[in-house]
């Protein structure tokens, strides 16, 4: 990837990167007298896979918060689409097409995988409360296009056996995936995923890789995400962004961060004098 | 037929339409329960609240006219005209989603993450402001309703029955208005919580509130439309309930007879506070009319359904409509 212009580039192996749809300038966040984030930015180009990397506590979960309005940070701008982003709730976040998966799971545990995922879609729902008391007209139209469309990605994301299965009693793995189901269900123009493989095994984990690549390669949606098992990270993504303590050590393509110094310090560890 | 078993029927219809009344109140617990977790102590209040506003708007009574009076040494109490039934009951409808607005507001938006029994307590709470509000609002003297629902013996039921047991059936037409009323709404709330966005997105912030905000949710706005939801419910509760019996303090506690259909029908099931609310209605009716009256004494009425409802704890403390814990060790 040598030409790194503003409309964007063409991938090694073929894909189609485009412009910047999402720039973090010079962002700082404080908790009380802590330092998670220190002055950091980067940007997120259309259709890539972007990965924030580094040992625990550097703040990742911290910067994928700060970009899906879970913290809002003291210092700094988001830039999103080309415009500056003012302080949100992570609601309205959601809403602007920014859909995000937990390090922990967030799902609702009560409702079944099929309902899980149509909540994805409450972004194209648009009918009045009106119509939907009655279930006529704009209201039933829209439930029956927006299940379509949720069938799909049930299909695509193997997971059509376990549809009517309330999530709660679904093993880990499955979880995450359905998890991913649900944001993928808003048709995001940036999806955000907190340790999509944590806790898993290897098995699920190169199922999980497949599953992030397809869903790239498919439907080109950009997505950021966060991992600290570094071969995973280089091997799925066009560029990383390296962060340590809080600040950032590195930024570009996995080549680059492999051989950058300060990253091979800060994974490997060096000695202080 | 025997005359004994042809009162039995009587008895269990008029149980069944006792039994709707009483899920009724039960349905606006389950809404609030379902949607934020929170037992609603306050819901017969509420019901009270609504009648009392029903009435004084459609009476075009002064609100605070007492605290008027008292201060400024006037005499005024109506504005002299009277709303018609349908305008009333959507006015009060708007003063029970400013309501809904307000408890949200200035309560429940600051207790987000308390425990459980904290939030029942703010209930508590509200109940006790709202019954002092309203009573200053709207005066506290026994009202009487009177939305033009038909009242008195449905004469139609009484014929047919006399026709077929030589002994006619008393079936008062409000009850019959109710049980309609009261069905259409269940419908209704079924399939609004099961396949609108609304519904799904009420489910949602129930079961976890970072979830629901990460897929675009908005916390404050589907707490607002259960709360006025529920308002609605305690709407249709207070205009029945108080043209059976009059808009009058006691219409309160009514609230506490929902509590057995609760834990019956489990806290968390629409169509469980419905069936609870028959069981219940029919129960004590029957229990009355077979045991309670020719043996004990009458008046078994007051604690049968806690009876029932004890005995429902002791084996099934789920309820028979409520979502069974289950959880992964």
């Amino acid at each position: 990837m040598k030409d790194m212009d503003a409309d964007g580039y063409i991938t090694e192996d073929g894909r189609k990167i485009g412009g910047v749809v999402m720039e973090m300038r010079n962002i700082t966040l404080r908790f009380g007298g802590v330092v998670a984030i220190k002055d950091i930015s980067f940007d997120i180009r259309e259709g890539e896979i972007r990965a924030i990397i580094g040992p625990n506590g550097a703040g990742k979960s911290s910067m994928l918060n700060v970009i899906s309005g879970f913290y809002n940070p003291q210092e700094g701008e988001v830039y999103y689409k080309g415009e500056r982003r003012p302080p949100m709730k992570p609601y309205q976040v959601a809403q602007q097409g920014i859909a995000r998966t937990f390090q922990n799971i967030a799902l609702f545990e009560g409702m079944t995988v099929l309902d899980n995922v149509m909540t994805g879609r409450i972004r194209q729902m648009n009918a009045g409360l009106l119509s939907q008391a009655i279930w006529k007209g704009k209201a039933e139209r829209e439930e029956v296009r927006n299940r379509e469309a949720v069938e799909k990605i049930i299909d695509f994301l193997e997971i059509q056996h376990i549809r009517k299965t309330p999530v709660g009693r679904l093993p880990y793995g499955l979880k995450k995936r359905v998890e991913l189901a649900r944001a993928l269900a808003a048709e995001p123009s940036i999806l955000l995923l907190d340790e999509p493989m944590a806790g898993m095994n290897v098995e699920e984990k190169e199922d999980m890789s497949r599953f992030i690549l397809d869903v790239n390669d498919e439907f080109g949606t950009t997505i950021a995400l966060i991992e600290h098992d570094m071969g995973v990270v280089m091997d799925l993504s066009d560029r990383v962004v390296v962060m340590d303590y809080g600040k950032k050590i590195g930024d570009g393509t996995p080549d680059e961060v492999r051989n950058n110094q300060d990253v091979i310090d800060a994974y490997l560890g060096v000695a202080h004098d | 037929m025997p005359d004994q078993l042809i009162w039995g029927m009587e008895v269990f219809l008029n149980g069944l339409m006792a039994g709707v009344l009483y899920a009724l109140v039960a349905l606006g617990f389950v809404l609030i329960y379902k949607a934020s977790g929170i037992f609603n102590f306050a819901q017969g209040v509420l019901a009270l609240f609504a009648a009392l506003t029903l009435v004084g708007i459609m009476e075009g009574q002064v609100p605070f006219s007492h605290l008027i009076n008292a201060v400024f040494g006037t005499e005024i109490h109506h504005f002299g005209w009277h709303v018609p039934a349908l305008l009333a009951i959507l006015l009060t409808m708007v003063v029970m989603v400013a309501l809904a607005w307000a408890v949200n507001q200035f309560i429940f938006r600051h207790l987000v993450g308390q425990e459980p029994i904290i939030l029942f307590m703010a209930t508590i709470g509200l109940a006790y402001f709202l019954e002092g509000f309203g009573d200053m609002m709207w005066g506290s003297d026994i009202k009487k309703l009177d939305v033009g629902l038909p009242q008195g013996i449905n004469s139609a039921i009484d014929e047919v029955t006399y026709n077929i047991f030589g002994y006619g059936f008393f079936i008062d037409n409000l009850d019959l208005w109710a049980t309609l009323v009261a069905a259409l709404l269940v419908i209704a709330l079924v399939i609004f919580a099961q396949f609108s966005k609304h519904g799904r997105a009420m489910r949602a912030v129930a079961d976890d509130h970072q979830a629901a905000l990460s897929v675009g949710i908005s916390l404050n706005f589907i707490w607002v439309m259960v709360w006025s939801l529920a308002g609605f419910v305690a709407l249709v509760a207070g205009i029945m309930w108080g043209t059976k019996s009059g808009v009058q303090f006691s219409l309160s506690l009514i609230a506490l007879k929902a509590l057995p259909v609760l834990m019956l029908g489990g806290f968390t099931s629409i169509p469980g506070a419905i069936v609870g609310g028959l069981i219940i209605g029919v129960g004590e009716k029957l229990f009355e009319f077979t045991i309670g009256a020719p043996y004990l004494g009458g008046a078994t009425e007051i604690w049968f359904a806690y009876v029932l409802a004890l005995i429902f704890l002791v084996f099934r403390p789920q309820g028979l409509f409520g979502e069974k814990i289950i959880e992964r060790v």
